[in-house]
């Protein structure tokens, strides 16, 4: 026999006392050890369902006994793997906190070889025993409720035979009425519906005409109009058949069959309280019997009788919502409008019993969600086993930064390539604690991530963010794409997330390098005069109460230079005159090359702002290389021209050109008397930015 | 030197030992093992670093595989050593606690190294 082993996982850090227990189980069964709980818990993550039974230590280094049960509770582990501790803690607060924790035995050291292999064996054949029970009742829930469902189906296509409908009636407004229940629930939560409470209402639709087969058949398949006589009669199949139900000899208080009772008794009543038999008036009526009492009129409107010819569906829908066949409630005349385009494609398809089984199936889903001892069948598992497989395989390959934090217990998982990346474990508890964490990220940049991530709603889940972490003593720039998970359950609760992080940095440092080219002068490593008159009014706004004065400023016979002595050495003139400007101004001002010989200086003062231009002035002039150099500046403040950029540029502008025309080497302030002065600067030179 | 005798030697229970693990091929395995085990190691070292919640642990392994191998003697020492360092403390009856099983420690070394050579190995 081929059998596969089963896996048993051992936790304990002492290596002796696992060789111990390891030999003597691991003919029949093969050993998994972990040396710590953390290693347990890892373990546990890797390879799930796959280990039959845990033996589990208490008192261990990294993460103990204790909190590798909690993490198995946290998880739902320890519902589906059994866990035998075993210690020399005998103390019985130990044991029954053990016991609180979930696990299924407690051996105390020393122990006996014998019960130990006696334990671990029964231990795993009723966990096995457990796991069959569990399919096998899963198999069961799915069998029934195909075969009520049959028999439903035979029931009602009865009463429709003896009426001579088409057998298609009971499943038309059984589809309707899915359809309705479901939109409504959407639009509103007043009538409390659960999926279950909506999937019996559905079944039980089916049962809405049974009081008909008490009603005489030359009554019900008279063709043409009832006498009052026979009307009356016919009225009565709907109380007829709530009789029928309470009456029932067993299974009376079944909720199928109260369902099925307000059904049949109520679904004649109308929302205005003229139906019948007990002319409820609007809520009164149960909002099952309101929803099949509509479908029902829908279907019969739609149908060919032997009385009548069948009507389009947009006529059918337009004469409900008139109030030609009845009144009712606004709300479901409302999901009527907003469903009328889905419907024709539902009715009288024999897709529809496909569709049905579908649900089936769904609600059996559904049903052992919601019982907590059925967590999932074999089958889900081995579904859930091939995901994991799937997942772990592709994200081997992947040279990928792949990661899963959840926020309960606090974990990261980390693909084998991430974790190798970033040089940390593929499982790392409680993250936010992790001093290697720590030291790859900064706390501002955890903080950033994990804000983003809970600002994110469950319909929006996907962030990017950039972020930069410290990898070999390097600061990279890193993208993290990340999908944060929310529970489903009401109202959702953010458990943490997935992504993955890509390596940003050189496409980021060469973006910033393009920033860099376009901000900036090629020549003297000075902003553009664009770039400038962007910083200068992001700065004017930001700080609006501040006086600042704007300085424009060219080279006194420049072009005599570059014209005998060369381009060449003109432009080391001009590397050379920034240099100065860079050493003479402040951290805060800002200096640009205008174009051509003309520069820019933006500055904030506060009282004496000559001495400043002044001490900019002197620190300007002086000799290259023989070469002397002299400049001409004008300077206009906020405090005379006001914060707007054009007229601050013009009116230095205009200083400048009274300086040269006053015999330059030397700065002037602008002032009233020159506004009708000429520009000084080239339209060309002025980087086109002028308004 | 037989199993039996260096169990005597070492201040051990020879009949409870191979009541529970049944056979002497396990119990002389796992004895000559013990003998290679760093947990007390690890005990003199956090001890000598005053790291007592480490020494807590590994007088509690040592006291745990002592039970597993009735080494009777070492221990209840190490076990009581493990119950004076419960939660980190230290505290002078620690401290004689510690040299007892240190001197237990030798002793049941010494007796493991003699029956190994009485073996041939």
């Amino acid at each position: 026999m081929n059998k596969r082993k089963q896996k048993i996982l051992i936790v304990d850090d002492s290596e002796l006392n696992r060789a111990i227990l390891a030999d003597m189980l691991d003919e029949e069964y093969e050993i998994i050890e972990a040396e710590n709980g953390m290693q347990g818990v890892a373990a546990l993550q890797l390879q799930g369902m796959d280990i039959s039974l845990v033996l589990l230590d208490i008192v261990m280094p990294e993460m103990d006994g204790f909190g590798v049960l909690n993490v198995m509770k946290q998880n739902q582990w320890i519902e589906d793997i059994p866990v035998i501790m075993i210690s020399a803690e005998s103390g019985s607060s130990h044991i029954e906190r053990a016991y609180e924790l979930g696990v299924t035995d407690f051996i105390s050291r020393p122990f006996d070889a014998l019960i130990v292999h006696r334990r671990v064996v029964n231990t795993i054949l009723l966990y096995a025993k457990q796991k069959k029970l569990v399919s096998m009742v899963a198999d069961q829930i799915y069998e029934n409720e195909q075969r009520s469902n049959l028999l439903i189906d035979i029931l009602s296509h009865i009463v429709e035979f003896r009426n001579g409908e088409s057998g298609l009636h009971v499943l038309n407004v059984r589809t309707l009425t899915e359809l309705m229940l479901v939109h409504l629930v959407q639009q509103t939560d007043q009538y409390h519906l659960s999926p279950t409470d909506i999937s019996m209402i559905c079944t039980a639709s089916a049962l809405h005409d049974i009081g008909k087969i008490s009603i005489d058949e030359k009554i019900l398949n008279k063709p043409g109009h009832f006498t009052p006589e026979e009307f009356a009669i016919m009225k009565t199949h709907s109380m007829a058949g709530a009789e029928m139900l309470q009456n029932l000899p067993i299974h009376q208080d079944d909720p199928l069959v109260k369902v099925a009772y307000d059904i049949c008794r109520w679904h004649h009543e109308r929302w205005d309280g003229r139906g019948y038999p007990d002319g409820l008036v609007g809520d009164q009526i149960p909002i099952s019997a309101q929803v099949v009492s509509l479908a029902d009129v829908y279907d019969a409107l739609t149908a060919k009788r032997c009385y009548k010819d069948s009507l389009p569906h947009e006529k059918a829908v337009e004469m409900i919502l008139d109030g030609q066949c009845g009144t009712f409630n606004p709300l479901l005349k409302e999901c009527l409008q907003e469903i009328a385009p889905d419907i024709p494609a539902h009715m009288n398809n024999s897709n529809s019993i496909t569709q049905r089984n579908q649900r089936e199936m769904r609600n059996v889903a559904q049903e052992m969600h919601q019982h907590e001892e059925l967590t999932a069948s074999e089958r889900t598992l081995q579904l859930l086993e091939h995901e994991r497989m799937k997942y772990s395989f592709f994200a081997a390959l992947t040279q990928e930064i792949q990661f899963e934090f959840t926020l309960s217990p606090p974990m990261v998982t980390l693909s084998a390539f991430g974790a190798e990346k970033l040089g940390l474990d593929e499982i790392i508890m409680d993250p936010l604690q992790n001093e290697k964490v720590h030291a790859l990220m900064d706390i501002q940049e955890r903080q950033g991530l994990s804000d983003a991530l809970r600002s994110t709603t469950p319909e929006h889940p996907v962030i990017t963010y950039d972020c930069r972490l410290n990898l070999n003593g390097q600061r990279r720039w890193y993208q993290i794409t990340a999908r944060a998970v929310w529970s489903t359950d009401e109202p959702p609760r953010y458990t943490g997330a997935i992504g993955k992080a890509i390596d940003t940095h050189e496409s980021r440092m060469r973006l910033d390098a393009l920033e860099r080219m376009a901000s900036h002068d090629s020549l003297t490593g000075l902003l553009n005069h664009a770039y400038a008159k962007k910083r200068i009014l992001d700065r004017m706004d930001l700080r609006a109460a501040c006086h600042f004065a704007l300085a424009i400023f060219d080279l006194d016979h420049f072009k005599s230079a570059n014209d005998n002595l060369g381009h060449a050495f003109g432009d080391h003139v001009l590397i050379h005159v920034s240099e100065k400007l860079r050493q003479s101004i402040r951290g805060g001002d800002i200096a640009a090359r205008v174009g051509g010989d003309e520069f820019l200086i933006f500055l904030e003062y506060k009282d004496d702002v000559e001495s400043i231009i002044s001490r900019i002035f002197s620190s300007l002039c002086g000799v290259y290389e023989d070469f002397p150099i002299s400049v001409s500046m004008g300077v206009a403040l906020t405090e005379v021209v006001g914060s707007s950029y054009d007229d601050l540029f013009h009116s230095a502008d205009q200083a400048l050109y009274t300086v040269k025309r006053s015999g330059r080497g030397q700065f002037r302030f602008y002032d009233k008397s020159m506004q009708n002065m000429l520009s000084a600067i080239t339209p060309i030179d002025n980087g086109g930015e002028r308004g | 030197m037989t199993l039996k005798e260096c169990y005597a030697a070492m201040g051990s229970d020879y009949d409870d030992v191979m009541g529970r693990l049944r056979t002497e091929r396990i119990v002389q395995k796992f004895v000559l093992k013990f003998a290679d085990d760093k947990s007390f190691e690890l005990l003199q070292k956090s001890l000598e670093e005053q790291n007592y919640e480490e020494a807590f642990r590994a007088a509690h392994t040592i006291k745990g595989v002592c039970q597993n191998l009735s080494l009777t003697k070492l221990g209840a020492s190490s076990s009581a050593l493990s119950e004076a360092l419960r939660g980190g403390s230290w505290s002078g009856e620690a401290a004689a606690l510690a040299e007892q099983t240190a001197k237990d420690y030798k002793e049941t070394i010494s007796a493991i190294r003699a029956f190994q050579e009485a073996l041939g190995g």
